[in-house]
């Protein structure tokens, strides 16, 4: 008979072990996956993990879309682990990073075609302000009439993506394109174009962003007062409250925040790896961080490395599509096993596992 | 714009279909946060069960076999939760979040081949004359069996909570564990029991909307009703009849907005599209306000266990 004790405290030993048990645990579970589609699970899994960096013909193309697909992921599971730290469930991240979309190239499209070096810092400002009060819905709904944010977040991802269509569609749409959805293109838009900073390395501004939220958040969450009350409100809700940590304000600085930082992280997207507003801008990154979250232990720097792996599926993903014709659904499948397989594996953390005889209860 | 085009009659028909796999969600949902349990994953489910339903149908070219195989699949779906949220005890916000992302990209791998096909049709009831009634007939007697077969599933639903002894164990579990366990209740299999009934009914209701109200497979085709269904769980204060009316409701205003996109109405599609939405987290605000020096009247009514683990030794 198989029993749980609980730990005392949580294992650190365990804590850093348990995400990489995970990924392995994920890739004989995906190998099989594969194997029931009919592809050769060995190649499948190499053509996702080791050929986009080091496959000869295709890494020099894949290995600067790690960082353009690893940065919007990172910026948003940074914002969102804060929040998951202190019980405060932000889903919505994908509306936001939508809604940071549309007001941050609003911005640019409202300066065309002027040029000028200031362009794109308002950008930049009304990105983060786009999914910031995107954000403070749930948030102050939640502090005021206590509704849930974890539904309130994750209903208004649906308001978000209609307000896309409607502006790809009608208020944003390029007046030069023959009529075509989507907006003006501003790659062709040097103010507003969120360029390489090296060319070809896929180093935009969106990466130089993610690392200085990486190391924000380290910052708050090991030296600042902030950081401990968020830590406080998560573990012991009540001890929080005798020590005088304001619930209200941590619920809006936490949904603010992550708000904040996937609108970000959807402004950098659309003025560079996009390009345009279009209907189908959004791809996933706002729940695919919520596995990037809980992959890198809601850890900065634990997320950070989870970003880049889970944005190497995303290119591997494609790559096996194109080689091997595995469906792009299949990677999804894949990302969502992975997190399935890392709550499984939590357990041993908090407890041990004892192989005992069964006793009376 | 034309209103008179639209037709209450029709109107109301086509809203008890409308709200059926939103329905059928929310009170399988219901069931398991009654046994204390919190699942995000209807999503993920309704989605499963869409495209299990659906394939196996086409397969068989039964629509009752599909719908079995949707329940199946849903319960399945369903059965990861459990046992990672009961035997492993994982984070149920996060388990339940995981499980809807599976089964987005699970469902979209499956249905891969089932694309553009349209499903075995399902005929409608007969119920002979009672049809040709004036108003009530088309209303009322002119749907589907699974439309009856949900009504009879929420009364049945509302009995078994409130008159058997089945229903009050599934209620002491979930108002408090520790005691149901004292007891000598089996708290987990209660519990793994209720999330395989929800994620069976998810699963119906996922097929209910690929069988038969669009009928048609698309990727992503639930487009939130899962998570609408979650929140009329809430709305209800966590009863079966106010679940109903929730979920008629919420079909109500679908239908609505889109006999208005049909009459041409001066507001933009998409504005219209989103309402149902916006109406949904109007409604969750009035539930989940507190009221007069009182508490809220969702807290109140929510099972005290939701979403805490459950383990004997604490």
């Amino acid at each position: 008979m198989i029993t749980l004790e609980k730990r005392p405290e949580p294992s650190k030993l365990w804590t850093a072990i348990t995400p990489l048990l995970a990924v392995v645990a994920t890739m004989i579970a995906g190998g099989i996956m594969f194997a029931i589609l009919g592809k050769d699970p060995l190649v499948a899994i190499r053509t996702i993990f080791w050929d986009p960096l080091f496959h000869e013909q295709f890494a020099s193309f894949s290995r600067p879309q790690l960082l353009v697909k690893a940065a919007p992921l990172i910026l948003i599971a940074t914002g969102l682990a804060m929040g998951f730290r202190a019980g405060v469930w932000n889903i919505g991240a994908e509306g936001q990073y939508i809604m940071g979309a549309i007001c941050g190239a609003a911005v640019g499209l409202a300066f065309y075609p002027t040029e000028s070096f200031i362009i794109f810092p308002l950008m930049i400002i009304a990105g983060a302000l786009g999914g910031f009060l995107w954000a403070m819905i749930p948030g102050i709904l939640k502090v005021k009439f206590h509704t849930n944010e974890i539904l309130v977040s994750l209903l208004l991802v649906y308001v978000a993506e209609f307000i896309l269509a409607s502006m790809a569609l009608g208020t944003l749409r390029n007046p030069d394109g023959n009529g075509f959805p989507g907006s003006r293109n501003l790659k062709e838009y040097p103010s507003a174009f969120n360029a390489d900073l090296i060319p070809n390395t896929g180093l935009h501004w969106g990466v130089v962003a993610a690392i200085v939220a990486v190391i924000f958040a380290y910052v708050l969450f090991s030296k600042h007062m902030m950081g401990f009350h968020i830590r406080l409100a998560g573990q012991a809700p009540k001890a929080a409250r005798f020590g005088g940590v304001e619930p209200a304000r941590l619920i809006l600085f936490c949904l603010g925040t992550s708000g904040a930082l996937a609108g970000l992280a959807g402004m950098f997207e659309v003025s560079g790896p996009a390009g345009q507003i279009s209907i189908d801008f959004n791809v996933g990154y706002g729940f695919t961080a919520i596995i990037v979250a809980f992959l890198g232990r809601l850890n900065p720097i634990g997320i950070l490395l989870a970003g880049l792996l889970m944005a190497l599926t995303y290119i591997g993903g494609e790559l096996a599509s194109f080689m091997l014709g595995v469906p792009t659904a299949a990677i999804q499948a894949f990302q969502g096993m992975l997190l399935f397989f890392l709550l499984a594996v939590d357990v041993l953390t908090s407890y041990r596992i004892k192989f005992a005889k069964r006793e009376a209860a | 714009m034309d209103l008179s085009a639209i037709s209450p009659t029709l109107l109301i028909a086509s809203l008890m279909v409308a709200a059926t796999p939103i329905l059928l969600a929310a009170l399988g949902e219901m069931v398991v946060e009654k046994s204390g349990v919190l699942n995000l994953g209807v999503e993920g489910m309704m989605i499963t069960g869409a495209i299990c339903g659906f394939a196996i149908a086409v397969e068989t070219g039964s629509p009752v076999v599909g719908f079995i195989a949707a329940a199946v699949g849903g319960a399945v779906l369903s059965l990861i939760f459990g046992i990672l949220t009961q035997y492993l005890l994982s984070n149920q916000v996060a388990t339940g979040l995981a499980l809807t992302l599976f089964g987005l990209g699970l469902s979209s791998l499956m249905g891969q081949s089932y694309v553009g096909i349209r499903p075995p049709a399902i005929d409608k009831l007969n119920l002979g004359p009672l049809a040709d009634i004036p108003f009530f007939g088309p209303v009322l007697f002119n749907h589907d069996l699974m439309v009856y077969l949900t009504l009879a599933l929420c009364v049945g639903i509302w009995t078994v909570l409130k008159f058997t002894r089945a229903g009050l164990i599934l209620r002491a579990v979930g108002e408090n564990h520790d005691a149901a366990h004292a007891l000598g209740y089996k708290v987990v299999k209660v519990r793994l029991m209720a999330i395989m009934f929800g994620g069976a009914c998810a699963g119906l209701g996922g097929a209910y909307l690929s069988l038969i109200r669009v009928p048609q497979w698309t990727e992503g085709m639930t487009a939130g009703a899962g998570w609408i269904a979650l929140a009329i769980v809430v709305f209800a204060s966590w009863r079966p009849l106010r679940v109903l009316l929730g979920a008629y409701l919420f079909g109500g205003v679908t239908v609505l907005q889109l006999n208005l996109q049909a009459a041409g109405l001066a507001i933009p599609v998409e504005y219209l599209s989103m309402s149902p939405y916006l109406i949904t987290i109007a409604v969750l605000v009035i539930m989940s306000a507190p009221r007069k020096g009182g508490k809220a009247r969702a807290s109140l009514a929510a099972p005290a266990c939701l979403g805490r683990a459950f383990h004997a030794s604490n």
